[in-house]
């Protein structure tokens, strides 16, 4: 299967790309009535961070996500990649959705190699494909349809598909969210050992505290719609970490009273 | 105790029955097929004809030999490899068409039962596949140029079309009404407009053949594209797609299973127009030779091109499904490689 080892000490390579995000509001017409999502939202993320967001559900996370990838534009702030101001999509941003979305057309080697294609250096840069679909452990599965995959499996195709464009920062709009909890599990080290090893910057949003807390460096703790900056917790532990740990223990009861939920702890 | 003798007896009764339940089974039908296909030939022969056909003995002796493959293929099925078992597959309809023609013949050509010039013989038929082949070879070709013509043409502008309106909402804004004025219209109507504006009839009939095949192609091309997920989107434009990609590799080949509807629909109105357009206006093809036929009462040649327009049609139709399952696979629950 895969072969990844979790470092002990975190480094940070200097592949990842610093995000700075500034005062973005944002907010959806529907229907005429304008809904705010998104309410003076700052954060600056360091190069080869792993940020997971935190928060209740509807609040708007998915939105901040769409805007750091440039699919939409904010109301109002700005974002930055390495002091340059987002203004669109980049495959430099890849994001992983929810949905591992593959294209059911494609095989998982096309599928993979759609970004290469996209930007028109696939022909040079074929193995770099291979050498991705090998990461994830998929080689055997090259030439499936994305109907013959299981749900973890496909996830596995979506997360190659972000990294053969060698992203300086990865995107991931709760990934895990609709797996079952023992791939769950499996692909949360996964994650971590593939983070270890690129160094690029990651920003995920989870619904799962456990989830941030095994993962991420930091936790940003998002309110109600409209979205403000809750708590910004850092999690200074090294990997790979183990889910009895007190210390998270600790963390995870203080965020879940954070979210409204201390009487469920 | 009796339980088990009841058993014995029935597990020591199957020595002797098993070669006749393999003659009931898989032989029976085979052998039955066979026997319809000798009754056949036998009516032709033993019978006079009502009539003066001049293929009688012919028929009679060609439906002997088929029987004798049927026979023939029934037995050695299992050394046949492929072609036994479709033989075995397709028995039971040997024997339903082999009665089917023996009562063709018996109440035409032996006791006129049915009103005979407007119910010829199967050997009238045959008569007029040997007999009148070259003007019967020009009118298929005849209908395939045209068909073939108008069917790419009207495809080629549907589906361009489709992608448009279904992409860009300033195409769609000024195609939509036209194509709902227009398309609904059946492409019959324009018959006698088209015929003399255009300079030829064969133009004209390619383009209706064309609008006939253009409208429903349009529509479903259309709505296939509208209809793509923006996720599919969303993940593209992330990956560094520009519009271009986004069209040509993402929202046709999602759309490619509607279009594929469009184009069966489109296959089936542009025949009806074909076969009208051949008999009004153009002097060729299988709808003339019909036409043809009709004015010379010659009702055999009626029904021999019937039955070749209907074999040209579900041709068409099967190679259209061929070729979707080709360019389909990943849409099936088993991939072919």
């Amino acid at each position: 299967m895969v072969v990844l080892t979790a470092a002990e000490a975190i480094t940070y390579p200097a592949v990842g790309a610093e995000l700075d995000i500034e005062g973005v509001s944002h907010a959806f017409d529907i229907d005429g009535a304008v809904l705010p999502v998104l309410d003076n939202v700052s954060l600056s993320i360091a190069p080869g961070e792993f940020v997971a967001l935190l928060g209740p559900s509807g609040c708007g996370k998915s939105t901040l996500l769409r805007l750091v990838a440039g699919l939409e534009k904010p109301r109002a702030g700005s974002l930055r990649e390495d002091e340059a101001r987002i203004t669109g999509p980049h495959p430099s941003r890849v994001v992983v959705f929810q949905d591992p979305t593959l294209f059911p057309w494609r095989t998982v080697w096309d599928n993979v190699a759609l970004g290469l294609e996209a930007q028109g250096i696939l022909k040079a840069q074929r193995h770099r494909v291979d050498e991705v679909i090998e990461l994830v452990g998929l080689s055997s599965f090259r030439n499936a349809y994305p109907h013959q995959l299981s749900g973890g499996m496909a996830q596995r195709v979506a997360l190659a598909r972000a990294l053969v464009n060698d992203p300086k920062i990865l995107v991931l709009d709760e990934p895990l969210g609709k797996l079952d909890s023992l791939t769950r599990i499996a692909m949360q080290s996964e994650l971590v050992a593939l983070w270890q090893r690129k160094g690029f910057t990651t920003l995920l949003v989870t619904h799962d505290v456990e989830e941030a807390l095994v993962l991420a460096n930091r936790v940003i703790v998002l309110s109600d719609r409209p979205a403000r900056i809750k708590a910004d917790i850092a999690v200074a532990r090294p990997y790979p970490r183990h889910r009895g740990d007190p210390y998270l223990a600790e963390l995870r009861k203080q965020i879940l009273g954070l979210l409204g939920l201390e009487a469920t702890w | 105790m009796s339980t088990y003798s009841v058993s014995d007896t029935a597990a020591a009764a199957p020595r002797a029955t098993v070669t006749f339940a393999d003659l009931s089974g898989s032989y029976g039908v085979g052998l039955a097929a066979s026997l319809a296909w000798l009754a056949f030939g036998l009516s032709c022969l033993y019978w006079p004809d009502v009539g003066d056909w001049s293929r009688t003995g012919s028929l009679g002796i060609g439906a002997i030999v088929i029987a004798a493959f049927i026979l023939f293929g029934t037995l050695s099925a299992d050394y046949l490899g492929s072609a036994g078992q479709a033989l075995r597959k397709r028995a039971p309809w040997l024997v339903a068409f082999g009665a089917v023609v023996t009562l063709w013949e018996v109440a035409t050509a032996k006791f006129a039962w049915l009103p005979l010039p407007f119910f010829p013989p199967p050997q009238a038929i045959l008569e007029v596949y040997t007999d009148d082949l070259p003007k019967l070879l020009d009118s298929v070709l005849a209908s395939i140029k045209l068909q073939l013509g108008g069917y790419i043409i009207g495809a080629t502008v549907g589906f361009v079309t489709g992608v448009s309106i279904g992409w860009s909402q300033r195409i769609g804004y000024w195609v939509h009404p036209v194509l709902r004025f227009i398309g609904p219209l059946p492409a019959t109507a324009w018959l006698p407009i088209a015929f003399f504006t255009f300079p030829s009839s064969w133009s004209a009939s390619t383009f209706l053949i064309a609008l006939a095949t253009g409208f429903p192609v349009t529509v479903l091309t259309w709505s296939g594209v509208a209809s793509v997920s923006s996720a599919y989107y969303d993940v593209a434009r992330t990956l560094g797609a520009k519009p271009s990609f986004l069209v040509l590799k993402v929202a046709i080949p999602a759309a490619l299973p509607h279009v594929f509807v469009g184009l069966f629909m489109g296959l089936g109105s542009s025949f009806a127009v074909l076969v009208v357009a051949e008999m009004i206006g153009v002097k060729a093809g299988l709808g003339w030779y019909l036409q043809w036929a009709q004015g010379w009462a010659a009702y055999s040649n009626m029904y021999a091109a019937l039955i070749v327009m209907s074999l040209l049609c579900s041709g068409a139709i099967t190679l259209l499904f061929r070729t979707r399952d080709r360019l389909l696979v990943w849409q099936k629950g088993v991939v072919k490689w």
